[in-house]
């Protein structure tokens, strides 16, 4: 067992556990995108953000490749960790509109505007279903294919392949391709039909403000860095 | 560069032998030996090594040195990194698109010549850099890259029956 803070509250976890299941252990919920239990970690759709480290030296991490140790200090919903998971599902909405999990992230967030170019793509590169046929169906028929804006999931040639034995186990896992509910706007890019219903009804996902501010540290929030210096 | 093709199993034991089963470097050896990456030899190296398809298809589309299309007989390759950029590497692929008619990814319809551009050679001093058929060629102007092409298509055109007409003849489409 190794004793961390999380969230100010001293816990102790079994050794070798992730941030991420150390926090979900303890009822702290971390949004994730492309983590699921039984697949290994992949760290790709950086949601699960925490700060780790003492206020004013802390850095952002991913909780679900961190393995906790001794002492660790890690904060799964400061402002700085919010303000960087609101900008991520922000990105999310501008690439993938017409997923349900996105839409009903970005209501849970209180993300009402999209301020990059609209897109509908229908991949979001989580790669859970890449290490889905891989891991759990020792099937090895999808993988990534090129590089850069050109990266996507394939078969080899984009052909049908052989490997595959149908069992839609790709289909099951993807975060990107369950269509959203036809709410009242369904036709805009950002839904946020949720954020009109009351907010016992809503599944919140993360803590209030107040809770929110309880975790920063003496004296406000650290001053904010910038790469133009003070 | 385009030598007549071992055969798949030749080149397949010498790929697994060489290099036991890295990915990259068979890669590399199959691309030396057919100028591309076919997909049949792909797949039978994947069924010869048990390395699924999925990643050797990730490796060989992940890199800009793997090609899985017949290439041109004479590769020319112009950086397009910064310093090249600077230095004009913009004229220098203006200059020889024009002479061979082509865009850069592109393959001559005589499949001679095909034209790429690269990110960085990593030899910024001699910007602009072109590589032909593995030679570079530094310090370059739209003149001397013209000049340089222009003398190796003029080779080829004299070269090139007498090397065709023998036994590669037939067999040369889909080999380089």
């Amino acid at each position: 067992m190794v004793e961390m803070t999380l969230n100010g509250l001293m816990v102790k976890v079994e050794e070798g556990t992730t941030i991420l299941e150390a926090a979900a252990f303890y009822g702290v919920n971390i949004p994730t995108l492309c983590y699921l239990e039984g697949l290994s970690p992949y760290g790709a759709c950086r949601l699960c953000v925490v700060e780790i480290g003492e206020p004013g030296s802390a850095k952002v991490a991913t909780s679900c490749t961190h393995r906790v140790e001794d002492g660790l200090v890690v904060r799964t919903h400061s402002a700085r960790v919010m303000k960087a998971r609101r900008m991520l599902i922000e990105l999310y909405l501008a690439s993938c509109p017409s997923s349900k999990i996105i839409q009903d992230m970005a209501s849970n967030h209180h993300v009402t505007r999209v301020r990059f170019k609209q897109r509908h793509e229908d991949c979001i590169l989580c790669g859970l279903c890449v290490r889905m046929c891989a891991e759990q169906m020792q099937g090895k028929a999808i993988g990534f294919a090129w590089r850069g804006s050109e990266r996507k999931v394939t078969t080899p040639f984009d052909k049908k392949s052989d490997a595959c034995r149908l069992c839609g186990g790709c289909m099951y896992v993807c975060p990107a391709c369950r269509s959203r509910c036809q709410g009242p706007q369904a036709e805009q890019a950002v839904c946020n039909a949720c954020l009109n219903l009351p907010q016992t009804d809503r599944n919140y996902l993360f803590f209030d403000n107040a809770v929110c501010e309880a975790m920063e540290p003496p004296g406000g929030a650290p001053k904010k860095m910038t790469n133009r210096g003070a | 560069m385009c030598k007549r093709p071992l055969e798949v199993e030749d080149v397949l034991t010498r790929v697994i032998v060489a290099n036991g089963a890295s990915v990259v470097t068979a890669l590399q050896e199959i691309q030396n030996n057919y100028g591309y990456l076919p997909e049949e030899v792909l797949r039978a190296f994947s069924r010869k090594t048990g390395i699924p398809m999925v990643d050797i298809f990730n490796t060989a589309t992940f890199y800009n040195a793997f090609s899985l299309e017949p290439r041109g007989r004479h590769q020319i390759t112009v950086c397009v990194g910064t310093t090249c950029h600077i230095r004009g590497a913009g004229m220098l692929i203006e200059a020889v698109s024009r002479l061979l008619e082509i865009q850069p990814g592109e393959v001559t319809p005589d499949r001679e010549f095909s034209l790429e551009t690269v990110n960085c050679l990593g030899c910024c001093a001699f910007a602009p850099v072109m590589v032909l058929d593995g030679k570079y060629y530094g310090n370059l102007t739209a003149g001397k890259a013209r000049e340089i092409v222009g003398r190796i298509r003029e080779e080829a055109a004299e070269g090139a029956p007498e090397a065709d007409e023998g036994e590669s003849g037939g067999s040369r489409e889909g080999v380089c």
